[in-house]
């Protein structure tokens, strides 16, 4: 039986009837049409479907669709503001911190999790908090250095 | 022209799109009507398919199509043609494809799978090389001396041997005999996974005229329409291949992947498209894996340190099927002095087929592997002889004049620059602390494709004054389409934002061979300066005629055509892109419309039976890494504290792309060289998760100092070399050369785990090596 939910999407509220098995991943790609979360190993160790659920960074594969009633989500599309982007993303496209881009958007996410926790981290604790996000192409070292160049940049 | 856009650090093309989460891959497009594909696979290694009833699969409501192999027995593959699109007579792998279904969703998909009832007979089974060579071996491919192939593999008819690539350069015998020593080693690699974070995934359909369009997150469009062309029996023209951006490549997605059995049912399917996205596991298993490899190494040497003779075995474990694995068979025998100059050797590079995962091309292309056992084998000839590492690298280093294993004159080489930078950045010589070691390894990879692999663009002026760069090289991450805005940018004198690179469709991009073997700055480039040019000829051609100006006397500067003393006679690029407007009010000429194309010439077939000849590849890229890592020896630990690489590419096109570059074939080559190993039991992949198959994560990331030189190449765009895959290749010896220097043990099969690091250690104080 489907169950109704409520929740913020990138600022805009969404009510929607889902079914209980529906993984919060398929809601947001096939539903909303949000694709930039992306799916890369269905089992929640690859982080390439990592969104915001409250500021914290979820595996929207491992989490349901009814779990996300009353919480509110920001998927990568929802992370510049008016066409401004946010210093994360400034600072990916400036170190070259992407290649395929296929891991980027779950990339950034983790990273603006820690920066809304953790304004002004150290190269270790960068490193600690992008580990659950699989990237096969750039070898990490600039996705790092853009993060800390971000939280340089805001503080 | 803007000189300064070659060399430039100019921002990816790409960055902005995905940033913001706006870039499409396959598994991002949905289209009307689509259905949903699931395939059912070979719980066996190797078996005999008695029957298959898919009646009541085709009765469970949703079910739109389910075919087998008897609805398309035909084969695919690129080289040596030994694949059935779904398994016909046999299985041959745990994992083969038996069954596909369309249905209206994915759980539909999958629940059809379960009404497939399969009856099959196991047969005897094979799971390595050896077994797999043993006179009594069950033969996977009884029909092998059938299949077609292209002319340089030598299969063994009525053996597992897919292909025996030979090389004989001197006498051997001779080269020991006035050898002062000889050592022997073994080594062994094992099968590993591309681990692409995007799994492969396409979408098929085809219309009421049977014209079949795949979207594909593929590398090689082009060679995905002509072998889908070729299975299916119809027109290269009536396949289209749309490929939008892919989510890596590293190989694994070349050639073929899920294409052909996706087609099969798209065909079945009425019309409608079908979408088929592997689950990671099949992305582990049934996608390709890089083969296993056994090397068996002899070396002759004299006591100042130079190699005399090399006989070298090679065992590659290709598993069930070789259709792209013996091309990395036959590169590795060509390849096999590796970066070194030697003047007599024997190779016999073996393709094996097993009833293991069926192998294919991965980073690298059988040189990671390789150079796995011929630079460790340095090192124990330089530790043998109590001779610096380093100093035997440069006595034996390959330069101009020395000969390759094919009998190839090398020229323009800059190996030797390389390995003396990567030592002076890792600090070789200088001192270091207790349990800590430094080594080094070279490398040297061409590019393996046939003769004719070629390349074309297409360059189109628009009346703003930009311009669109039709091309199908596909971005896979490596950069592509920002380096070729570069380079077109460069040569029409445009702001490299005027220029916008398509994505592959192959009814409207030129041809491209496939996105492989590190060859499109090289090739594609090449193309892309042609097609500039021709532009750039046009839109002079006009101007001249307009300002009454000799061409010769013309440049282009930031989108203006202009005479060189004297800017103010001036046409903007904008006003002359559709015509020659004259005062009159007629016109002349017509829309500027470049094109460019660039075949690499002169490679030549090899002798069959030496595997001697004059230029079996386009070009050869070198390179050298040395590595400074910390051994804990109560744990076993290996620590990567940091690694230099030096490459000698030609000449740096984009310098932020080309650090990243290797700052990525850096980690991939480290974690290869500690975590992975695709686990096999008896055929069975273990592993299939990156739960229990590791790869490096952002905590891995050791220090990296990175460098270039720059020996250009005769036909390389502005002497560029292609180098993307070459990162990763000596990263893993150069660690275990750099293990023995810290504890004096040595690790010969890949990966350096804790458990094989403890073991060594153990031996090593019972008196073993």
């Amino acid at each position: 039986m489907p169950e109704k939910i409520r929740f913020t999407v990138n600022g805009d509220v969404v009510e929607m009837a889902v079914e209980h098995h529906q993984r919060l991943l398929d809601v947001l790609r096939e539903d909303l049409a949000l694709t930039g979360a992306k799916e890369g190993c269905g089992g929640g160790e690859c982080g390439a479907c990592t969104v915001l659920m409250d500021n914290e960074p979820v595996n929207a594969c491992l989490v349901l669709a009814v779990e996300a009633d009353g919480r509110e989500i920001i998927t990568i599309e929802g992370l510049a503001r008016e066409n401004c982007l946010d210093p994360l993303q400034e600072a990916f496209i400036e170190h070259a911190a992407l290649q395929c881009g296929f891991c980027t958007p779950g990339m950034i996410l983790s990273a603006k999790a820690l920066l809304l926790r953790n304004p002004n981290p150290t190269e270790a604790e960068v490193k600690e908090a992008l580990s659950g996000n699989l990237c096969r192409c750039t070898g990490y070292k600039s996705i790092v250095d853009a993060v800390l160049a971000a939280a340089e940049k805001q503080s | 022209m803007t000189q300064s856009l070659i060399g430039a650090s100019v921002p990816r093309k790409d960055a902005l799109e995905k940033v913001t989460g706006t870039a499409r891959y396959v598994g991002d497009l949905s289209m009307p009507n689509m259905l949903h594909a699931r395939i059912l696979r070979s719980p066996f290694p190797h078996a005999r398919i008695r029957s298959i009833d898919v009646s009541k699969a085709r009765r469970l409501p949703g079910v739109k199509a389910v075919v087998t192999g008897r609805d398309f027995p035909n084969f695919i593959g690129l080289y040596l043609v030994d694949r059935n699109i779904f398994a016909v007579d046999k299985v041959r792998y745990i994992g083969d494809p038996v069954a596909g279904v369309a249905a209206v969703s994915p759980q539909v998909a999958e629940e059809a799978l379960k009404l497939i009832e399969v009856e099959y007979e196991e047969l005897p089974a094979v799971f390595d090389p050896f077994s797999a060579m043993a006179p009594d071996a069950p033969l996977i491919h009884e029909n092998l001396h059938q299949y077609k192939l292209v002319p340089v593999y030598f299969p063994i008819p009525h053996t597992n041997v897919a292909n025996h690539m030979k090389i004989r350069k001197g006498d051997v015998e001779e080269g020991f005999r006035l050898s002062d020593e000889i050592i022997e080693g073994t080594y062994h690699v094992p099968q590993m996974q591309h681990c692409q974070i995007e799994p492969h995934t396409a979408i098929a359909q085809v219309d009421a005229t049977g014209k079949v369009t795949v979207w594909s997150s593929c590398q090689s469009p082009n060679a995905v329409r002509k072998l889908l062309a070729v299975a299916f029996d119809i027109p290269v023209g009536k396949v289209r291949v749309i490929t939008p951006y892919v989510g890596g490549g590293f190989g694994g997605k070349a050639g073929v992947t899920l294409e052909g059995v996706l087609t099969a049912i798209a065909m079945k399917a009425g019309g409608r498209p079908v979408k088929l996205v592997y689950s990671r596991e099949e992305v582990f298993r049934d996608t390709m894996v890089r083969q296993g490899l056994v090397a068996k190494i002899k070396t002759g040497f004299k006591k100042d340190g130079r190699l005399v003779a090399q006989q070298a075995e090679l065992y590659w474990d290709a598993g069930a099927y070789c259709e792209y694995g013996v091309n990395i068979v036959r590169a590795a025998g060509y390849s096999s002095a590796g970066p070194y100059y030697i003047p007599y050797m024997k190779t016999d590079s073996y393709c094996i087929y097993t009833n293991n995962p069926a192998g294919g091309p991965f980073r690298g292309f059988g040189m990671g592997e390789l150079h796995w056992a011929l630079d460790q084998q340095m090192d124990r000839i330089a530790h043998h002889l109590s001779m610096d590492p380093v100093e035997v690298r440069l006595i034996n280093a390959a330069r101009d004049g020395t000969t390759t294993a094919t009998g190839e004159v090398l020229k323009d080489i800059g190996l030797t620059k390389c390995i003396n930078e990567a030592a002076r950045q890792i600090g070789w010589g200088t001192p270091k602390n207790p349990l800590t070691g430094r080594g080094i390894a070279c490398m040297v990879k061409a590019p393996a494709m046939p003769g004719n692999a070629s390349s074309a663009a297409f360059i189109k002026i628009n009346e703003d004054g930009s311009a669109n760069l039709l091309i199908t090289a596909t971005e896979i991450g490596q950069g592509a389409d920002t380096a070729l805005a570069q380079i077109a940018a460069h040569e029409l004198g445009l702001p490299v934002d005027k220029v916008t690179v398509s994505l592959p469709d192959t009814d409207y991009t030129p041809y491209e061979w496939q996105t492989v073997a590190s060859r499109i700055t090289y090739s594609a480039g090449n193309a892309v300066i042609a097609a500039a040019r021709d532009a750039r000829n046009q839109l002079i051609t006009m101007a001249g005629e307009g300002l009454g100006i000799p061409a010769d006397q013309l440049t282009i500067t930031d989108g203006v055509v202009h005479a060189v003393n004297d800017p103010a006679k001036a046409i903007r690029v904008a006003d002359l892109a559709l015509g020659l407007n004259l005062p009159n009010g007629s016109a002349r000429y017509g829309p500027v419309m470049g094109r460019g194309h660039f075949i690499p010439e002169g490679i030549e077939g090899l002798d069959p039976e030496t595997g001697q000849g004059k230029k079996a590849v386009s070009h050869w890229t070198f390179g050298v890494q040395a590595a400074e890592v910390e051994v804990d020896p109560e744990t076993g630990r290996v620590d990567v504290k940091k690694i230099a690489a030096v490459y000698d590419i030609g000449k740096v096109i984009n310098p932020l792309l080309a650090a990243g570059q290797t700052e990525g074939g850096i980690v991939q080559g480290l974690s290869v060289a500690l975590y992975e190993q695709l686990q096999l039991q008896r055929g069975r992949v273990m592993n299939p998760s990156f739960v229990d198959y590791k790869i490096a994560t952002a905590a891995d990331t050791p220090e990296m100092a990175i460098g270039f030189v720059e020996t250009p190449l005769a036909d390389g765009p502005y002497g560029a070399r292609g180098f993307a895959e070459h990162t990763m290749v000596p990263t893993a010896p150069a660690i275990a050369n750099a293990v023995y220097d810290a504890i004096g043990v040595r690790i010969t099969d890949l990966p350096i785990t804790p458990e094989k690091v403890l073991a060594a250690l153990r031996s090593k104080g019972k008196g073993g090596e």
